[in-house]
């Protein structure tokens, strides 16, 4: 299958400090595809660069180098125009604070204003609420218990279903999920990830799940990538990476989810030595909390190879230059 | 032998519209030597519960009923007995903890101050002190002479325990302190509790959270709150692998966990939303979104009714008679 989203040697530099300062790679050469209709979830721990990369697809920021390639074509070519009419018919965001989404000021219902203005300028007012009506009960809400209503008159969990209801209105190529659910309650949560399947099943929307939370990427998708520090160290089939873990990264995380299965023992997890210089090492970022680590891994950064069919890890552990 | 014994605890907020009934009659005993682990989502007043212990202040009202802690019920302590017993016998660890700590001093400043309030006037043994705690969490000592603002959240976060168990308390309140934090990271503040009580640094531990996979890690016993009121407390084992109370079934059984995939096996959440705490329903909180509710549960209230070892739940599929 072609791929939908192409990412190549993607890389993103901030520079921190007002002269001189110092530079830290939130994104570092960063190669990864999402097929139509995948869900892919980027899995990360604060610092990790995932939101980053969510930000760079949806071209709220511009790349230091690399390309970023939607259905072939590049996106830093595109114009204004065509980002603005094109591309975000196509791709479409849900982010983390629903409360942050909506004007306190304003009705629920005016989120879906921007889209019929950007997209459908030229439906009528009744066709305009029929579709509303319509992506408000595809995402299981009532639309009278909705519409009219201001944001503090709603739930996380609603408000967070008309945001998805609104991106899903355009049925878009690509979702841009970046930690969508994290702020809502457990027993609401669980819904609102159905819904982003529902949607991919129904209308073969690929999802980019940006998470840190490995219980709900493990749930929910087809592919995940693991980053840490900016780099991607493992990624793979959801069922081979979680099951056959092989970066000591990877491995950790695994450990210090908690799941209801399993019980923990304390040992004595050793916390992450704190430097800005990670991400400045010359070789593997995670060298100075591996417990594995050689001395090739502070001066060599591993590069991602395929161990088995549709597994990639980089790690010296495993070979590799 | 009970530390903290709490009685039909109300705990009010005031507002202009009634107040809203955020803990509303709950009792529940932490033992000596215990984690307690109270879980619930957000807006079922569990902060407002722990925060009501130690930090009472409008618009919060204490309502009704007593929490005795070392036979003293804490609702009645003048400002005077509370500042005594804050820190060298009840501590908590707030919320943001990374954030709790005054920037503009010194984490050694911070810690001196709070010695010298308590009555101690030996200023290099508290940073003796310090230092050795320091490093029982994994900071170097030179974190003592350091501002906040110098270290990064996760060794704020280690900071601040140690702060709040510096003085030895018999009970820390650990009030969410672990969900702005990675997994990993999570992890290591959950083995430094635990290292804490093995160490007889607290005796006994509340902790708070959303989070039921990680109580059943920590904690010894659990209480379910929903909407204020207890749906359900007991052993933890017993409440996740044998939970009574319909929203612990439905809470249980909306957590992902390894080895289940939307592809594979759909899980459900609970439909609906919480009710308004203002003026709840007379009968159960929890009827609106139960899907066994009965037309009792709209009207009686369901008292907790003992279902094993320990082990209650407020439920009237339970029966009605009162323990």
């Amino acid at each position: 299958m072609k791929e939908l989203l192409k990412v190549e040697h993607l890389t993103k530099t901030f520079t921190s400090g007002l002269i001189g300062g110092f530079e830290i790679r939130a994104v570092d050469d960063v190669n990864f595809e999402i097929k139509p209709g995948e869900i892919v979830s980027l899995v990360g721990e604060s610092g990790s660069g995932k939101t980053t990369i969510g930000k760079l697809i949806l071209h709220l920021l511009t790349p230091t180098s690399g390309r970023i390639l939607f259905e072939g074509k590049d996106i830093m070519k595109l114009s204004k125009k065509e980002i603005k009419k094109n591309y975000y018919r196509k791709v479409q965001a849900v982010f983390q604070d629903p409360f942050a989404s909506f004007n306190p000021l304003h009705e629920v219902d005016r989120a879906f204003d921007l889209v019929f203005n950007s997209f459908f300028p030229n439906l009528s007012k009744s066709e305009r609420d029929d579709m509303i009506n319509q992506a408000l009960v595809q995402v299981g809400l009532n639309p009278s218990e909705v519409r009219g209503k201001y944001p503090h008159q709603l739930s996380g969990g609603q408000l967070q279903r008309v945001l998805i209801a609104r991106s899903l209105l355009l049925k878009p190529k690509l979702l841009i999920a970046d930690e969508a659910v994290s702020m809502l309650d457990a027993s609401t949560r669980i819904d609102i990830l159905n819904l982003l399947g529902d949607f991919r099943d129904k209308y073969g929307t690929a999802v980019l799940f940006i998470t840190h939370d490995l219980a709900l990427g493990y749930y929910i998708s087809d592919y995940t990538i693991i980053m840490y520090r900016g780099t991607i160290v493992e990624m793979g089939d959801t069922e081979k990476v979680f099951h056959n873990p092989l970066h000591p990264y990877t491995q950790m995380l695994l450990e210090s989810v908690p799941d209801l299965n399993v019980k923990w023992e304390f040992k004595g997890i050793e916390p992450e030595k704190e430097e800005g210089a990670v991400y400045s090492i010359q070789g593997c970022r995670y060298a100075p909390r591996c417990p594995r680590a050689k001395d090739v891994c502070f001066k060599v950064r591993p590069k991602l190879r395929e161990l088995e069919e549709n597994h990639w890890v980089a790690c010296h552990l495993y070979g590799g230059e | 032998m009970s530390l903290l014994e709490v009685k039909n605890l109300k705990i009010y907020y005031k507002t202009p519209a009634g107040p809203v009934k955020a803990v509303d009659g709950v009792s529940f005993k932490v033992k000596k030597e215990e984690v307690f682990g109270i879980a619930g989502e957000s807006g079922c007043g569990k902060s407002t519960l722990v925060h009501s212990l130690i930090l009472r202040k409008p618009p919060m009202e204490h309502a009704g009923g007593e929490a005795l802690f070392k036979g003293k019920n804490l609702m009645k302590l003048s400002p005077e007995e509370a500042r005594k017993i804050r820190y060298t016998q009840l501590s908590i660890i707030p919320q943001y903890a990374m954030n709790a700590l005054n920037p503009t001093k010194k984490i050694k400043d911070i810690v001196w101050d709070l010695a010298r309030e308590h009555g101690h006037t030996n200023r290099s043994e508290v940073e003796k002190l310090l230092r050795e705690r320091l490093a029982m969490v994994k900071l170097t000592p030179k974190v003592a002479d350091m501002y906040p603002v110098e270290l990064s959240g996760g060794m704020r976060q280690r900071a601040t325990m140690v702060v709040s168990t510096l003085l030895n308390p018999d009970l820390l309140i650990a009030d969410e302190i672990t969900s702005a934090l990675d997994v990993t990271t999570q992890r290591v503040v959950i083995e430094l509790l635990h290292h804490f009580m093995e160490e007889d640094i607290v005796k006994s531990i509340i902790f708070v959270t959303h989070d039921l996979a990680l109580l059943d890690k920590i904690a010894n016993r659990t209480m379910i709150l929903y909407a204020g009121k207890t749906a359900e407390l007991g052993p933890t084992e017993e409440i996740i692998n044998n939970p009574t109370h319909p929203y612990t079934q439905l809470l249980l059984n909306a957590l992902p966990r390894m080895g289940v995939q939307y592809k594979k096996q759909k899980l459900k959440g609970i439909p609906g939303y919480p009710i308004s705490l203002l003026n709840p329903p007379k009968g159960c909180r929890f009827y609106t979104r139960c899907p066994y509710a009965m037309d009792r549960c709209k009207d009686e209230e369901p008292p907790l009714v003992k279902v094993g070892e320990e082990h209650y739940a407020a439920c009237h599929l339970l029966g009605g008679e009162s323990q």
